[in-house]
């Protein structure tokens, strides 16, 4: 194992692979806060050069925490599949970027080595990508799931439609949801994320997003993303609930932070099969993102690219229905700008699909960011022509209760147009039977009038 | 298309000639000659405020099936419903107030905070780590830790080991501790002193954040800790509060320990609403001894 590199007459020499995951990322001022940055544009490129040279085996051997002190490297570790393992662990990482760049590898030749990476080495090959490298590796990736309904599949673009509200107020919600059907939105889910995170007020919205969903028979999932104990307590009590949510991290010391571990996941889905309204096999829905774990100092001095990585590793044994990373919601001391937040929902969108996840991205930033609406739009088309699952979208872009911005419902609608992408068959069909779109797909004069889905129309 | 949709069709057609014509009516069209008369016209016809209601309530779907309940929808939420759009993008309206609402928010997070009104309320100022706004931005883990002078400051001059101790802080926003803590702070202390409860000396944190507050229980050795934060500012909302309150807090404590009353504002818990509640609130996190997921309510 080489930990050294030359460039411009210069030796670089770093001190473990940890160090050399830090060094070789693309800039984040997370990674500048943790200490663990490339200090000079020059040793950045060497430790890639040093990476590019690892073999798997070294990645997989060198966990960035310890498999005795940590749940989530255990859950990645015991997954590898052995036979597949010993096939590609003499590959370096240049060799794995190659060949998943190769016009001979496609999605059956990636799936066959999936089990042999672990989330260590999915991170460093996404280090060795560029954006467009990105793009066109994770297109090669489809990855089907099913709850009520399947959505993942090739020439389909899905979107959650969010319809949160300042203070959970029912008509307020029911408003924001009915603005966003009638635009085609909410194929992925119906997903509101509660001000108030207690079980009375989470049963309640389960029921009104219930409500919606059966009376105008919408072939989608509903979901209230209150914290995992919540949820369940509410399902307990009786709760119409399709799938259960939770923000989790990439060590168990973050997923600690956040009030939950593995074991709570299980609980969550053995309580679905159940008790659950879905029919489908995918009961689960993870958020993520880049910098959670540094903030509540659960990132062992590995860099924020490496434990987005290890959160897709704890979702997988769990089949989600999907996931995302909340890519901007964090903050400027983890993305400074959108250049940062851009290069971030590409590697994560890449590393999940890379992992075997129906990926897909909230496409957002914060008001204390250098970014603006017109950055996000651009990520959202460069994640939807790289094969995104869904992306998120929100009445005109402005989440009330979040206090971020994300996609607009007519992003959607534009971006499936300009890109040719469709929303999944059953609800393109139910789209067509409320008119708001005519036999081809185009929109009538119905899209975007929410009083659609009102009694006593004129 | 069938006779229904051509008819339809015709109406909205209609319509709009008509809106687009009444408009023109009430907007002077061509320029004078003399520029003073100009400069006059345009006194006149004031446009309305960017970010105002009156031009928010402007950006109208045309021609919705059932106009009455729009309006009840465009009541029931602050989101922006019913806009309309122009083909599968926004209208231009719906464009300028999203991006004139993001200028204030952005610049809600430059603002300096208001000396005078914190003298009013008698709350004087110590400072985290972090020494100005940018580092405030980038480097939370300093936002986290008090400055040796606030830490000497509040041992010297702060009532010890309360119940409950309370204090305000910036955070992401500066509009927030002023359009809120007039009305939410008095409430508040007084509701527990009332209480017969040992409450601390409230104080001001610049560039703070919310774990500020584990090292605020370490210094003044409070039992329970609560500070009124200003979140990052949203598009609807520039000037929202939060409060964070946790039981036996020390540096360090996971997240899962807080319990959060977040969306103070005067659109979404009304301070004086939030100040009450809060009240009942921390007595009730006193006498369980817990806070955060722990805490089931």
């Amino acid at each position: 194992m080489r930990l050294s590199s030359q460039l411009g007459g210069k030796s670089y020499n770093f001190d473990s692979v940890k160090e050399v995951l830090g060094r070789a990322n693309e800039l984040k001022s997370g990674d500048a806060m943790a200490g663990i940055a490339a200090r000079s544009d020059s040793e950045r490129v060497a430790a890639k050069d040093v990476l590019s040279n690892l073999l798997i085996s070294d990645v997989r051997n060198n966990p960035v925490v310890p498999y005795e002190e940590d749940e989530v490297t255990r859950l990645i570790q015991d997954g590898i599949d052995e036979n597949v393992y010993n096939r590609i662990k003499n590959w370096s990482i240049a060799e794995l970027r190659e060949f998943i760049l190769s016009e001979n590898t496609e999605q059956a030749e990636i799936d066959e080595i999936r089990n042999g990476l672990t989330s260590e080495t999915i991170a460093a090959v996404a280090k060795l990508m560029s954006n467009l490298d990105l793009i066109y590796a994770a297109n090669k990736i489809r990855v089907h799931t099913t709850c009520n309904t399947t959505m993942g599949r090739r020439g389909t673009l899905s979107a959650r439609l969010q319809p949160n509200h300042t203070v959970d107020s029912i008509d307020g919600i029911r408003a924001s949801l009915f603005e966003g059907l009638s635009y085609g939105v909410g194929d992925a889910v119906l997903g509101l994320n509660p001000v108030n995170d207690t079980i009375a007020n989470t049963k309640q919205i389960f029921e009104l997003l219930d409500d919606v969903k059966n009376k105008f028979e919408i072939p989608s999932q509903i979901c209230v993303l209150a914290h995992i104990n919540t949820q369940i307590e509410a399902v307990k009590q009786g709760a119409p609930c399709d799938m259960i949510f939770q923000s989790i991290a990439g060590s168990e010391k973050g997923n600690t932070a956040f009030g939950f571990s593995a074991t709570t996941v299980q609980e969550a889905t053995d309580l679905l099969k159940v008790k659950g309204t879905a029919k489908g096999e995918n009961l689960l829905y993870f958020e993520t993102g880049q910098g959670a774990e540094l903030s509540s100092d659960a990132n062992f001095g590995a860099d924020q690219v490496t434990m987005e990585a290890r959160c897709y590793g704890f979702a997988k044994p769990f089949k989600p229905f999907m996931v995302n990373t909340v890519v901007g919601f964090i903050g400027p001391e983890y993305l400074y700008d959108s250049k940062q937040v851009i290069r971030a929902g590409l590697e994560d969108h890449f590393m999940g699909k890379l992992t075997g996840l129906p990926m897909g991205c909230d496409c957002c930033y914060t008001n204390h960011m250098a970014a603006d609406q017109n950055d996000i739009e651009n990520l959202a088309v460069m994640l939807s022509a790289a094969g995104c699952t869904y992306i998120i979208a929100v009445p005109s872009g402005d989440d009330i209760m979040l206090n971020y911005q994300t996609n607009s419902y007519q992003d959607i609608q534009a971006i499936r147009t300009l890109l040719g992408l469709r929303p999944i068959k059953e609800f393109e069909d139910w789209m067509k039977k409320i008119g708001i779109i005519d036999e081809n797909g185009r929109p009538t004069y119905r899209m975007g009038d929410a009083t659609i889905f009102t009694e006593s129309r004129r | 298309m069938s006779i229904l949709d051509r008819e339809k069709l015709i109406e909205v057609i209609t319509r709009e000639v008509m809106r687009v014509l009444s408009e023109k009516n009430t907007t002077p069209q061509y320029a004078h000659p003399n520029s003073d008369v100009n400069l006059e016209i345009n006194a006149r016809w004031k446009s309305p405020d960017l970010t105002g209601q009156e031009f928010k309530s402007s950006i109208q779907i045309i021609d919705p099936e059932n106009p009455l309940a729009l309006r009840a929808m465009e009541k029931a939420t602050t989101a922006r419903v019913g806009i309309g759009r122009s083909g599968e993008r926004l209208n231009t309206k719906s464009l300028l107030s999203l991006r004139a609402d993001h200028s204030m928010a952005k610049d809600a997070v430059q603002k300096q905070i208001d000396e005078d009104l914190l003298k009013e309320l008698n709350l004087p100022i110590v400072q985290s780590k972090a020494t100005e706004i940018n580092e405030h931005l980038t480097r939370p883990d300093l936002g986290r830790q008090l400055s040796d002078e606030a830490v000497d400051f509040i041992k010297k001059n702060c009532i010890q080991n309360p119940q409950i101790q309370i204090y305000v802080s910036d955070g992401l926003s500066n509009s927030a501790v002023e359009n809120n803590i007039k009305d939410l702070l008095p409430i508040l202390m007084d509701g527990l002193t009332d209480a017969g409860i040992k409450v601390g000396t409230p104080f001001f944190i610049k560039y703070g954040r919310v774990g500020t507050g584990d090292a605020v229980s370490e210094t003044t050795n409070a039992e329970l800790v609560c500070v009124l934060l200003g979140e990052r500012p949203g598009l609807a909302a520039a000037d929202s509060m939060s409060a964070y309150i946790t039981y036996g807090a020390y540096v360090g404590l996971p997240e899962s320990k807080r319990t959060v009353v977040s969306n103070i504002h005067k659109n979404g818990i009304q301070p004086v609403e939030a100040g009450a509640y809060l009240v009942d609130l921390l007595q009730t996190i006193l006498k369980e001894k817990k806070s955060g997921v722990d805490l089931q309510m």
